[in-house]
């Protein structure tokens, strides 16, 4: 493996996503984003300096949709999934 | 004695007036009950799709358009990720790769009259955030997602401005623009144009940017000018007291007039930007792009020029009509029912700016109707009322757009211009006051004023001055 990640990398990539791993999958995730990096370089041997950069994996574009409310009053399917609710908002641990 | 100078970039953010959110067809309306305007799009659930509203980007190339912008014919949307409870997908959908429009400028005028050129780095189109209200008895906050998905557009200015006299000519400039164009209503205070500051100091003359700070959680016009004086005087006594500026968030208290750092240094804003999966590339076509282009709506400063020509009102009424976009279309809509553009423009510079600021309004919440004020100018224009009885029915309509004839009609304020008993009141009134009549004979003409306010209370009012000057002047003589 040509990439190594650092403890610290794993560390700040946990803090971002919101992850706390123990050692074991510390590890395992040290080696599963070397490897993909690898994989990366590996592309970046190929000469793309006349392909176009990609935007989307298919050849489509414009997908819209007009400007007509079509959405009634979606209270009761958004809170089903609440942990917790008052009255008719979600309830969430104090932001400050 | 070190001289500062002040370097202030904005990050304006501003609700686009579509009636659904960007990339789910809930409505948009303001005040609906919490969560009512939500489906499982605009809560991020996993699984739905977005699809995008096509209005937005029209929206985005028209303000692009009119700020002088290089539109972006090939752009798309990228995914900023952070969490915070008021971000239900965990992302943000936004544009950084390819911003729909680049390169532009508006020009600003400030109080003194300078003039300068504030240049626009981006525009870019992106989805609003839920909003959390803190439970005032509890230890939780609550989430309404019903504005998560409302349209945003975001401008970035150059770091251009040098003072807050200029930020405010930008923003009023901006605000104008985009209240001309429809694309919104750009309110400060309830939060459809938002404003955050970047701002550093520099020692004049150097050429090098000082560290900046960025200020949010300003609503209002003065809180921004409070904030910019306010956070200018805490760089230039950190400078001089020989520490550093940190480069911070940090959020404006208008009340205690401070800012404070809003972020700390564990919370790193690392978004790991990247393309959008879910969304498929927009390409304007030149034929769209022309589309767009022919319906741009008359700007201000062409509708200034207009209004000079078509309707010959002198500049400063010109001026400040155009002003504000409901103003100017009040101004429009009257004038082509009665005709009289220099009448019209009159009633809203005078009573209507009176009544505004007796009542601490603003122009946007002018209720009364062009018909009723075209009307009332009618009146007054046949002489069925005078200028006295017409403030007073102005007043009337300025509160309950109240049909000004039926009004008139009603309360019986016409005009009398019954010759004969005008005349009869006349004689009485010179009859009532001998000394007046001898004041006027012998040379102190000023005293006709008197007999004619003496017969207008006579009639209550209900007669036209200039009636009563002749008829006072024919009997008199």
């Amino acid at each position: 493996m040509a990439n190594i990640i650092s403890d610290e990398t794993i560390e700040y990539v946990g803090i971002l996503a919101k992850l706390e791993l123990n050692e074991e999958e510390k590890e395992q995730a040290k080696k599963d984003i070397g490897e993909m990096l690898d994989y990366i370089d590996k592309l970046n041997e190929l000469d793309t300096s006349a392909v176009e950069p990609m935007s989307h994996v298919f050849p489509v574009n414009n997908v819209f949709r007009e400007d007509v409310v079509e959405n009634g009053d979606g209270r009761e399917i958004s809170l089903a999934n609440a942990p917790e609710r008052k009255e008719d908002s979600f309830v969430v641990p104090r932001t400050i | 004695m070190k001289q500062f100078e002040t370097v202030i970039g904005l990050e304006v953010h501003v609700e686009l007036a579509t009636k659904t959110k960007i990339f789910c067809s809930c409505s948009t309306e303001f005040g609906g009950k919490p969560n009512s305007h939500t489906c499982p799009v605009c809560t991020g659930m996993p699984g739905s799709l977005p699809v995008l509203n096509k209005k937005v980007v029209e929206y985005a190339v028209a303000v692009g358009l009119a700020t002088n912008c290089k539109i972006t014919q090939n752009c798309k949307f990228d995914r900023k990720n952070y969490f915070y409870p008021d971000n239900p997908q965990n992302y943000q959908i936004s544009q950084l790769y390819l911003p729909i429009c680049r390169d532009g400028g508006i020009e600003i005028e400030t109080e003194d009259g300078t003039k300068k050129t504030i240049g626009i780095h981006e525009i870019h189109m992106e989805e609003d955030a839920g909003k959390l209200i803190h439970d005032e008895w509890g230890e939780n906050s609550l989430v309404d997602f019903n504005r998560s998905g409302v349209p945003l557009i975001e401008i970035v200015s150059e770091p251009d401005m040098r003072s807050a006299d200029e930020v405010i000519a930008y923003l009023e400039k901006l605000r104008l623009i985009i209240q001309y164009l429809g694309a919104s209503d750009c309110k400060l205070q309830e939060g459809s144009m938002r404003a955050d500051v970047n701002l550093s100091v520099r020692e004049v003359g150097t050429e090098e940017f000082g560290t900046r700070t960025e200020m949010k959680n300003l609503n209002s016009f003065k809180a921004i000018r409070r904030a910019i004086e306010g956070e200018r005087e805490r760089q230039i006594d950190l400078i001089e007291a020989g520490e550093k500026v940190i480069q911070e968030t940090r959020r404006w208290d208008d009340a205690k007039e401070y800012s404070y750092a809003m972020r700390s240094k564990e919370d790193a804003q690392d978004y790991r930007y990247f393309p959008e999966p879910d969304l498929v590339p927009v390409v304007i076509s030149d034929e769209w792009f022309s589309e767009i282009k022919d319906r741009q709506p008359e700007l201000r400063t062409e509708k200034l020029e207009r209004y000079k020509k078509e309707f010959q009102i002198p500049d400063y009424d010109a001026n400040i009509i155009t002003s504000n976009k409901r103003l100017a279309d009040i101004f429009e809509e009257t004038t082509a029912i009665c005709k009289n553009p220099k009448k019209v423009s009159n009633w809203l510079m005078v009573e209507t700016m009176r009544l505004l600021k007796e009542h601490e309004m603003e122009i946007e919440q002018i209720t009364f109707s062009p018909e009723n004020l075209a009307k009332l100018i009618q009146l007054t224009d046949n002489k069925a009322i005078n200028s006295s009885v017409a403030k007073e029915v102005f007043e009337k309509i300025f509160s309950d757009d109240i049909d000004p004839e039926a009004y008139v009609e009603e309360n019986g304020l016409k005009t009398v211009s019954d010759d004969g008993a005008l005349r009869s009141v006349i004689e009485k009134v010179i009859a009532d006051n001998p000394q007046s009549v001898e004041d006027y004979h012998s040379g102190k003409k000023k005293a006709i004023g008197f007999l004619v306010g003496q017969t207008m209370k006579a009639m209550k009012g209900k007669a036209d001055p200039a009636m009563v000057n002749q008829i006072l002047a024919e009997l008199l003589n």
